[in-house]
């Protein structure tokens, strides 16, 4: 993988995405480790983003790496008009790995193909945050004990949800049964359901939560957002409908665990946060170990 | 009154005729092949009756011979578009457009968040249907469409 960029978890391939894992659970045990003394990373967050970018910048500290970038275009020479083309030009000569942040759809696979060191995509617009999905399957392996054969549900706003579209795409090399549980506005697009049938892979659509909540090996919690419907009538109509509480979790398996990509607003209620199946929290510090996996992946160390 | 039979749009002598074009995507052709800038005689036809396709275009270039991979891109907005390579009058080969497996510029990015529309970056799409073509943007990953298409 070394000199290699991560633009969609697609990039890699389903062995590296294992080794990756193996390495972040190495991390895991042991989180201070002095592989990046000496190197520089470089971190555009051209777009403020600020779990994402102390996740990544905690990696880098812990691997004893040194940081040089902005965290806002606002006061990086964007603002004077300097195209993405020339400040990844700069910059790649600069530091040893790109971490970069944009709004912009694409953004991430363009400047890959202009810089001369790998770059990590930390979140193109709506587009791929692969090193989300990452910690996702780490959270996913760490809790289930595998990857193979389990049911996920996948509650929500399935629509736009950038995290649920790629962790689908990266869990259906697993054999996973997907049940999808979405308003009748954010249901999951027709081209990744296609994308399922055509793996001969099972799902289920649901529009709320069923008594086969039994069933799930994972609980993947999305936020529905107001500002995405049309009729504000039908928002509420639906908003406590997706609202995941203690008394529901009841008869669930003694394994499952609840996952959300976080920031929470009220689509998990604060009750279940004391349930052992809450898992949201840890989920968001594997993230550490899982970018620091993949910075060592990427620059050929380890 | 018997009726005169004739072509609606006259033999050329050598050259290439480029038949079974959807009407609605000649000026498509023309764009993608940048007709519109040749000194070659070129003769059109259009809403000409087709019993496959409602409507269809033909288009005429005199003294004109295209390689494969230039004439394959009209195979986006003419799938089923048919090639007669004319030498003194008689058809001497017959081709059928491919819709290639990658194209690089042509169309633009239907996606207006996509940086190919922010910045000078040549489009690039992987053709992921070729019945109804679609194609998935290299950069946004996003899909544009037959009928989205915008020809740069």
């Amino acid at each position: 993988m070394k000199n290699r960029s991560l633009v969609s978890i697609d990039d890699f391939t389903t062995g590296e995405i294992l080794e990756t894992l193996d390495l972040a659970e190495e991390f895991e045990k042991k989180p201070v480790q002095k592989l990046l003394e000496g190197k520089v990373i470089s971190t555009l967050f051209f777009e403020p983003s600020t779990r994402t970018r102390l996740s990544f910048e905690s990696a880098i500290n812990r691997l004893g790496g040194k940081i040089v970038g902005f965290t806002d275009s606002n006061t990086s020479s964007v603002s004077k008009g300097e195209t993405l083309h020339d400040t990844i030009k700069m910059v790649s000569s600069y530091s040893d790995l790109i971490v970069m942040r944009h709004s912009i759809e694409g953004s991430a696979r363009y400047a890959s193909e202009i810089a001369s060191v790998p770059v990590i995509n930390a979140g193109d617009g709506a587009n791929q945050h692969p090193t989300q999905t990452m910690l996702d399957l780490y959270s996913i392996r760490k809790t289930q004990g595998t990857l193979d054969n389990l049911n996920i549900f996948m509650v929500g706003d399935l629509k736009y949800g950038r995290t649920v579209h790629s962790l689908m795409m990266a869990m259906s090399r697993w054999n996973t049964t997907f049940n999808f549980i979405a308003p009748e506005e954010l249901k999951m697009p027709d081209e990744l359901k296609l994308y399922l049938e055509n793996l001969g892979l099972k799902y289920y659509e649901h529009s709320d939560f069923t008594d086969i909540i039994s069933r799930a090996d994972i609980i993947y919690m999305t936020r529905v957002q107001k500002e995405r419907f049309s009729d504000p009538i039908e928002y509420e109509k639906v908003k406590n409908v997706y609202v995941l509480r203690n008394s529901m979790l009841k008869y669930t398996k003694p394994s499952m665990r609840i996952l959300h990509p976080l920031p929470r607003v009220n689509e998990i209620d604060p009750d279940v946060d004391s349930n052992p199946k809450a898992y949201y929290f840890e989920q968001a510090l594997n993230g550490v170990f899982t970018r620091q996996a993949v910075l060592c992946k990427l620059l050929g160390i380890k | 009154m018997k009726e005169p039979k004739q072509l609606s749009v006259s033999a050329i002598e050598n050259g290439t005729v480029i038949d079974h074009i959807p009407a609605k995507s000649l000026f498509k052709v023309i764009q993608i092949l940048g007709l519109d800038r040749f000194d070659n005689q070129i003769t059109f036809g259009t809403n000409l009756e087709s019993k496959k396709l409602g409507k269809k275009a033909i288009v005429k270039i005199s003294g004109k011979f295209f390689e494969d991979a230039d004439i394959n891109r009209i195979a986006l907005v003419a799938p089923d578009a048919k090639l007669n390579i004319i030498k003194d009058y008689e058809v001497v080969e017959k081709k059928v457009v491919e819709v290639p497996d990658h194209i690089t510029g042509i169309v633009k990015c239907m996606n207006p968040k996509c940086i190919t529309n922010y910045e000078h970056v040549k489009t690039k799409f992987r053709i992921i249907s070729k019945k109804n073509v679609s194609l998935r943007c290299h950069y946004c990953e996003k899909i544009t469409s037959q009928e989205n298409f915008k020809i740069i």
